[in-house]
């Protein structure tokens, strides 16, 4: 499926995406988007590279195991959700925000990193499993 | 009172501390594990000068109180009784085990199943709310299934292990039953406060079915007619298991069970009438059979089943007079039962036989043993100044003075007459007449196992002699507790009575069958030629029936195809809900509704039917793919037209990555077959079509009504306030509903792990 | 609309459910994405149907009032499309598998363990 428009395309196409996946992954609390979506977008950046590229370059670009993505998402997200147990001894998940407003991105918070958690988690799940089916398919 | 909730724990985790001790150190300090019983034994002591004046202690902590169930524990006479009997004769079954089973390969295992048992027991007796009786109640049957089954090697062991469970376990069931029903009645568990309301439970149009349920239960546990098979066969025990669960201590939970409801339902005419018949003919039934056994501890289980007849008989007369006497009754039993067994179980250790038309003259060998014998044989059969006199006594008391007295009367001489001979029989013949074969040489017992039956046949002489103990400390407070007034008066000599007249005829006729009848193997085929008319029969045969027709049933519903257990889903649902459904159909199709509908929107709906038709009747996989592919684009316009962007997004990007995955997949699966033939397809396709009209009726139907938005609506509120965030679906999946997302991307990763797992694993060669 | 998607639900439903019914491994996937894209309708239509207001609170307000499309269906069944994605994948190399150690493609053939003989 090697065409010269795709390739080309594709290089740009990828960096576009990922930007625009974290982009919706930021607004998400705001607008429409959030770490499901983001993290499609991304995956799906990446399938898009495999197919122009072909698989090896995507995982040499990649350089680490999509696998190692969830590990760190879930992390992210325990971590976001004890939090508040551990700083300020409040339920397990309740909200913290950081008072000041943020240009692009709105009030950071500890649902932010939650969300971020899903988005690597999402990302490392649909890439593993799309990967490791063309690779053995 | 917590020290009483540790008491009644502590078996359990004495069971667990045995656990970690460890086989091979424990057979060389098995002493150790008596240190339970005995503690035990003096701490509920302890009890008996408090209750014996009518005190009562409680110890209530909540466990499910939603449910109305805690751990309620009361500690009264009553209780005090048989907690003695359970720590009692467990002191000393403990102690006889260590050197019955000496040397046993799984010693620490039977411990463990006794310690169980001893703190289920414990449990039962004290636990003054039902739900929790119940669960005690279903431990004791359970452990007392792992006891039966301790020769688990043995097919006779497991076959009678499973008729004990299935019977007592079915009797647990029926007390849930009517646990649940009487909690109902009287709006409570407490079996104390129940007392309340007895009214509640007498004059409700229940009360049958609760005393159908309460005697079931109690019948059962206590082996009466007509389920009373189950305790013979768990003769397949350990003798010490016999002697303590299935003559002293879990049979009786049924009459503890009876005793403590009977002032909830004393004077209901049911309660008393069926006790009563029950009660005789079990009495009479068990006690002809004792004639007809050679097996020394067939006989006891007969004579004791015999026994738990006539306290049951006794309880059901209901009187004053016939409680006091079920009391001693129960404490006599207990005694002259426990060391029959016991006896036997030395017996046995030491010639290697139990047949009675093997044993004689042992008396030579075993002197002290036939001491025990003697003495409790007094006891068994009524012989001053034996504490069994006392009983026998109070029995033909309770039945002189009371309704249909000749015909009751007549009924316990016959059965303390079949007593009189049981007790001989074991306790006596196995030690005089001519010495066998197997009795020429007999190696001596350890003091152990001589040693406990004659503490237990002295302690019935004691108190025979005393009588007093046993009124002082029990008959008074529990008569008083039970039906308001004291007990009789209990005394050895009453002078010459009518009683005294009865208690001679008895003992004279009984050893008079002793000396004329002698037990044989042919009298015993004789008489299991009437075994097919038998309860055991025709319950084992039903039981048989009921097997077959469970695995016709499971043939029929759950036959290894997938297929199959969805069609039934199916059709089920069809038939019950959508009948409802087809025959009011409430579809509401206005032209309005058709003339507001858009060209973008009937183009959409128009593409999604055509694509789901195109995916199932098409015959290439590709095509299906691709009409998959186009139906989850349309689904996502219809996010799109109905608000919910985040959706349309999810979808549309899922979808892409579903068809990548389909392509890259397909090609390795295999293709489409024609498996099965027109009739199945004709056949599926009106199931599938039926359902979905179904549901395409029942969602109309729903959408009439007006939806409740509460939850919708407090997220709407407080979407901004408290979580700070806009997109509402965004915040539910990250702060008001953090925890579900946390959940799903676990569940994903767990199936990114399978898919890696599955392709990346190469097979085994015994796989390829 | 709402009877037109009813139908169209029903129609899923159908579809779905006669392909699980076949013998056929790979239907049997093909009508679980079926039957699972009909629950995903089912939910979005028992929340209400409301055209073009997303749940999104306007920049300047703090509350969503007036109608608005129902957030919590919605959340449902973003988790549940996402689920069904890693519940397919998972299904898909199971039964890729599971052709390759059976070698047969029908499900009538893979039933021994829940055989009663």
């Amino acid at each position: 499926m090697k065409s010269i428009i795709l390739t080309t395309v594709s290089k740009t196409l990828l960096p576009l995406l990922l930007l625009f996946s974290v982009f919706v992954l930021l607004r998400g609390h705001y607008l429409p988007g959030g770490g499901f979506i983001a993290g499609l977008i991304a995956s799906i950046a990446f399938i898009l590279h495999s197919f122009a590229n072909g698989l090896k370059k995507t995982r040499h670009l990649l350089r680490i195991h999509p696998g190692f993505l969830i590990p760190v998402g879930l992390a992210l997200a325990i971590g976001s959700a004890i939090a508040p147990m551990i700083f300020q001894d409040l339920p397990v998940m309740t909200g913290l925000w950081y008072h000041n407003e943020i240009p692009v991105i709105g009030k950071i918070g500890s649902a932010l990193f939650f969300d971020s958690g899903v988005y690597l988690v999402v990302i490392g799940v649909s890439l593993t499993i799309i990967f490791t089916i063309s690779e053995k398919a | 009172m917590s020290t009483l909730l540790f008491a009644i724990l502590s078996s359990f985790l004495f069971a667990i501390l045995l656990f970690g001790i460890g086989q091979k150190v424990f057979a060389r300090i098995s002493w150790f594990a008596s240190i339970l019983p005995i503690s035990l034994f003096t701490y509920f002591l302890s009890f008996l000068g408090p209750t014996s004046s009518g005190e009562t202690f409680s110890y209530l902590t909540k466990w499910v109180p939603s449910a109305g169930v805690n751990l309620d524990f009361r500690m009264d006479s009553l209780s005090t009784l048989f907690t003695l009997l359970i720590t009692g004769v467990g002191s000393l079954v403990f102690l006889y085990t260590m050197k019955y089973l000496k040397g046993h390969k799984y010693l620490l295992r039977f411990y463990i199943y006794l310690s169980i048992f001893m703190g289920a027991m414990l449990g039962l007796v004290t636990s003054n709310n039902l739900i929790s009786l119940f669960i005690f109640w279903e431990l004791t049957s359970i452990s007392s299934f792992f006891l039966i089954n301790f020769k688990n090697t043995e097919r006779a062991s497991r076959k009678s292990a499973i008729t004990a469970l299935s019977i007592t376990g079915f009797g647990g069931l029926a007390l849930l039953a009517f646990a649940v029903l009487a909690g109902g009645l009287a709006g409570t568990y407490s079996i104390s406060e129940m007392l309340n309301s007895s009214e509640a439970l007498n004059n409700s149009s229940f009360t049958p079915i609760l005393l159908i349920l309460l005697f079931f239960a109690a019948f059962t546990k206590s082996a009466q007619f007509p389920f009373h098979f189950w305790l013979p066969g768990a003769m397949k025990a350990p003798t010490p298991v016999s002697t303590y669960l299935h003559s002293a201590t879990m049979v009786k939970a049924g009459i503890y069970l009876l005793l403590r409801f009977s002032p909830h339902f004393g004077d209901n005419e049911i309660f008393s009438t069926v006790l009563i018949t029950v009660g005789s003919i079990t009495m009479l039934f068990a006690g002809f059979h004792t004639l007809f056994r050679t097996d020394m501890k067939g006989i006891l289980a007969y004579s004791t089943i015999g026994a738990l007849g006539i306290i049951i008989f006794l309880i059901g007369i209901g009187t004053n007079t016939s409680i006091t006497a079920a009391i001693v009754f129960i404490i006599v039993h207990a005694l002259y039962k426990a060391t029959l067994f016991l006896l036997t179980g030395t017996v046995d250790h030491q010639t290697g036989t139990r047949d009675i038309t093997q044993l004689g003259g042992l008396k030579k060998h075993l002197p002290i043993l036939f001491v025990a014998g003697l003495l409790a044989a007094v006891s068994s059969a009524g012989i001053p100044p034996s504490v069994g006199f006392l009983g026998k006594d109070l029995i033909y008391e309770s039945t002189l003075h009371g309704n249909q007295s000749i015909l009751l009367t007549t009924i316990a001489v016959i059965t303390n007459v079949f007593m009189v001979f049981a007790g001989f029989i074991v306790g006596v013949k196995p030690f005089v007449g001519k010495v066998t074969e197997k009795t020429i040489e007999v190696n001596k017992p350890h003091w152990l196992m001589w040693f406990t039956p004659l503490l237990l046949a002295i302690t019935g002489i004691v108190f025979g002699i005393f009588p007093g103990i046993i009124e002082g400390l029990f008959t008074n407070s529990i008569s008083q507790q039970l039906s308001g007034s004291e007990g009789m008066h209990l005394k050895l000599w009453h002078g010459f009575t009518l009683i005294l007249l009865l208690s001679f005829i008895t003992i004279s006729l009984g050893l008079l069958i002793y000396f004329l009848w002698k037990p044989s193997s042919k009298k015993v085929r004789f008489m299991e030629g009437f075994n097919i008319a038998s309860p055991k029969h025709i319950l084992l045969k039903f039981a048989e029936y009921f097997e077959q027709f469970s695995y016709f049933l499971t043939r029929v519903f759950q036959n290894g195809y997938l297929r199959r257990y969805v069609m039934i889903l199916l059709v089920l649902l069809t038939v019950v809900f959508g009948v409802h459904v087809f025959i009011n159909p409430r579809v509401f199709l206005s032209l309005k509704e058709i003339r507001g509908l858009e060209v973008s929107e009937i183009i959409v709906c128009v593409v999604m039917f055509v694509s789901i038709l195109y995916t199932v009747l098409t015959r290439s996989r590709l095509s299906a793919i691709a009409g998959m592919g186009v139906l989850g684009y349309s689904i996502c316009f219809i996010f799109m037209f109905y608000g919910a962007p985040d959706l349309a997004m999810t979808q549309f990007l899922i979808d892409t990555l579903t068809v990548i995955l389909f392509v890259l997949v397909l090609y390795r699966l295999p293709k489409y077959l024609r498996l099965s033939n027109n009739t199945n397809r004709i056949r599926d396709g009106i199931i599938a079509t039926t359902f979905g009209t179904f549901l395409a009726f029942t969602i109309i139907e729903i959408m009439n009504e007006t939806p409740i938005k509460k939850t919708t609506e407090f997220y709407a509120k407080n979407a901004y306030e408290m979580a700070k965030g806009k997109n509402i679906v965004n915040v539910i999946l990250v702060d008001f509903r953090g925890f579900d997302t946390m959940i799903e991307i676990i569940v994903l990763s767990i199936a990114a792990l399978g898919v890696f797992a599955l392709l990346k694993l190469y097979l085994k060669k015994h796989e390829k | 609309m709402e009877i037109l998607l009813a139908i169209m639900t029903g129609v899923l439903y159908a579809g779905g459910i006669y392909f699980i019914l076949r013998r056929s491994l790979v239907k049997l996937i093909i009508g679980i994405v079926l039957l699972g894209n009909g629950v995903n309708l089912l939910i979005f239509l028992m929340g209400g149907l409301v055209k073009g207001k997303p749940p999104i609170i306007p920049e300047e307000s703090h509350h969503l009032e007036g109608l608005y499309a129902d957030p919590v269906p919605q959340a449902l069944i973003l988790t549940a499309i996402v689920i069904s994605f890693g519940l397919q994948s998972f299904a898909i190399v199971l039964i890729k598998r599971a052709y390759k150690v059976v070698k047969t493609d029908d499900i009538d053939a893979m039933n021994k363990t829940d055989d009663i003989e």
